[in-house]
């Protein structure tokens, strides 16, 4: 009996399980195999639904589900916390002290904000002045926060790289533009955007259409700051080479770590609890029956949904040809697209991979219908439909049409910009 | 024998070659950036980043810096002043650090 070990029941995870099930089904209905899936709660949350919670745009409801509900029959569902992998014994220890063996294991854990990384991040203030809205819980006590605020400075400051969805704090800069303006008191409110970047974004040709954005919404853009403490009494952001910036309210974007198992599972992990991945194949560095996919990889792409569909377009599959004991395929290209909300019922569409910046064109075909790396209508239409097909398209694991794991260059206009290896 | 003049670089000055890097080069970049004469604790830094380049591949962010060079954030600001790990990465002759999306 081959057992399949998933930990994690997030998008990658749940993807995952739902691919793989389809691929051994026959297997698991004469029990020659097991699919068992770890997650340490019941709730899945519908990540890209964060962002528009503090304005009010969605509520808790509309962004929650039962992990299991999204799981396919005949797999087995653990609700536990996790001690650690042992790759030297191929098992994973529960908090619960249940300890499992596996023939293939999947690192799906994610990412996890780590605010007590940031010196007085979690001091006075926090969930008062102080937010992320990156949980459920921060975003939900940001948008009260957001309600009551009749003037002043809201500070947006992403702390370090890497962070999940990248463009979220730039598309929350543009959201409160928009919510402001809504209420009226837009006139009232200085915004400034602080990034530890020297420019809006990484990428040259979207950093200047994202940096035009900002100077045109009025807001102030603070590049190369690189956090060292908040303090929440006085309402200041203080960077390591001593700049201060006042806040009245300040949304951050605190460091990001791996789950915290990672650091207590031997050889798995990078000094941030990233698991060490090959950013191709998907096989972590540690043993050639464990894999990671998703946040919870070192690979140097985007840490997003878009990412973990197109990862385990290829990571299925090749955990298929590792239990059979043939190669594994090399096929992942670091391919991601996101949506970028721009306010005021418009939204941008990007598109890129390891080797290629995001460049302007048509998106998914030659001819559109989506415009990339532009403000548009449609792409905002985009991005609201999008929900409906994470539960229904993307968790279950379906191809997209015209959207492949491997980045098309149709339809793209390449720019002045000299080509060159988009990775760290 | 290697100079600043001869060598190839990029707009911002980062070395096409890592493999072109010598340790007077280091000393020149560094000159020309500001910092002159490098330290005992310049090269602490240095010395790690280039480490961790040959290494891993990939250039440490500024938090792993402050950790594992045996140097603090803090000190690494007045040691290479405004962006110490593009700064310590350029003198250092690995690539530009580009924080990963």
């Amino acid at each position: 009996m081959r057992q399949i070990l998933i930990l994690g029941a997030g998008t990658a995870g749940t993807v995952m399980a739902n691919r793989l099930a389809r691929l051994m089904r026959r297997d698991l209905a004469a029990d020659r195999a097991s699919i068992t899936v770890v997650d340490q709660d019941a709730q899945h949350v519908y990540q890209p639904g964060l962002l528009f919670i503090p304005f009010g745009v969605y509520r808790r409801d509309q962004a929650l589900r039962d992990r299991r509900s999204q799981l396919p029959a005949g797999v087995r569902y653990v609700q536990s916390r996790i001690e650690r992998l042992d790759a030297a014994t191929d098992t994973v220890t529960l908090a619960s002290g249940e300890v499992l063996s596996y023939d293939a294991c999947i690192v799906a854990t994610g990412t996890r904000i780590a605010p007590e990384d940031t010196e007085g991040m979690l001091g006075d203030g926090w969930h008062e002045k102080v937010f992320d809205f990156y949980t459920m819980e921060g975003a939900e006590r940001l948008a009260r926060a957001l309600d009551s605020f009749r003037a002043g400075r809201v500070v947006i400051n992403p702390v370090e790289m890497p962070i999940k969805c990248p463009v979220a704090p730039l598309e929350f800069a543009f959201l409160a533009d928009w919510y402001f303006t809504k209420r009226g008191i837009r006139d009232r409110v200085e915004l400034t955007y602080a990034t530890p970047l020297d420019g809006a974004f990484t990428k040259p040709a979207s950093a200047r259409a994202l940096a035009h954005l900002l100077e045109q919404k009025g807001i102030r853009l603070e590049t190369e700051f690189a956090t060292a403490r908040v303090d929440g009494a006085a309402g200041t952001l203080a960077s390591w080479d001593d700049r201060e910036i006042p806040f009245d309210l300040l949304v951050t974007i605190p460091v990001h770590r791996g789950a915290a198992f990672v650091d207590r599972s031997p050889g798995l992990g990078d000094e941030m609890g990233f698991v060490l991945t090959d950013p191709h194949t998907l096989q972590a560095m540690v043993k050639p029956n464990v894999f990671a996919i998703g946040d919870a990889t070192n690979v140097p792409a985007s840490k997003a949904g878009s990412v973990a569909h197109f990862e385990a377009e290829v990571l299925a599959p090749n955990v298929m040809r590792f239990l059979e004991g043939r190669p594994l395929d090399p096929g992942f290209d670091g391919h991601s697209n996101c949506f970028i909300e721009t306010g005021f019922q418009k939204a941008l569409l990007i598109d890129f991979n390891y080797d290629t910046e995001p460049l302007p064109g048509r998106f998914p075909f030659a001819w559109g219908p989506l415009p990339l790396l532009k403000e548009s209508r449609l792409n905002h239409l985009g991005k609201l439909a999008f929900r409906h097909l994470y539960w229904n398209a993307l968790l279950p694991g379906y191809d997209l049409p015209g959207i492949s794991s491997r980045m098309k260059l149709v339809g793209k206009r390449s720019t002045t910009d000299t080509p060159r290896r988009l990775t760290t | 024998m290697t100079n600043l003049a001869t060598i190839e670089r990029d707009a911002e000055g980062f070395l096409e070659q890592a493999g072109h890097w010598t340790r007077e080069l280091a000393a020149d970049i560094a000159a020309e950036s500001g910092i002159n004469p490098l330290t005992d604790r310049h090269w602490l830094v240095i010395d790690y980043m280039r480490d961790c380049f040959l290494n891993k591949g990939a250039a440490p962010t500024i938090r792993t810096l402050g950790k594992e060079s045996g140097v603090a954030i803090k000190e690494l600001y007045q040691l290479f002043p405004k962006g110490p790990a593009k700064l310590a990465a350029k003198i250092a002759g690995i690539p530009k650090p580009h924080g990963c999306i």
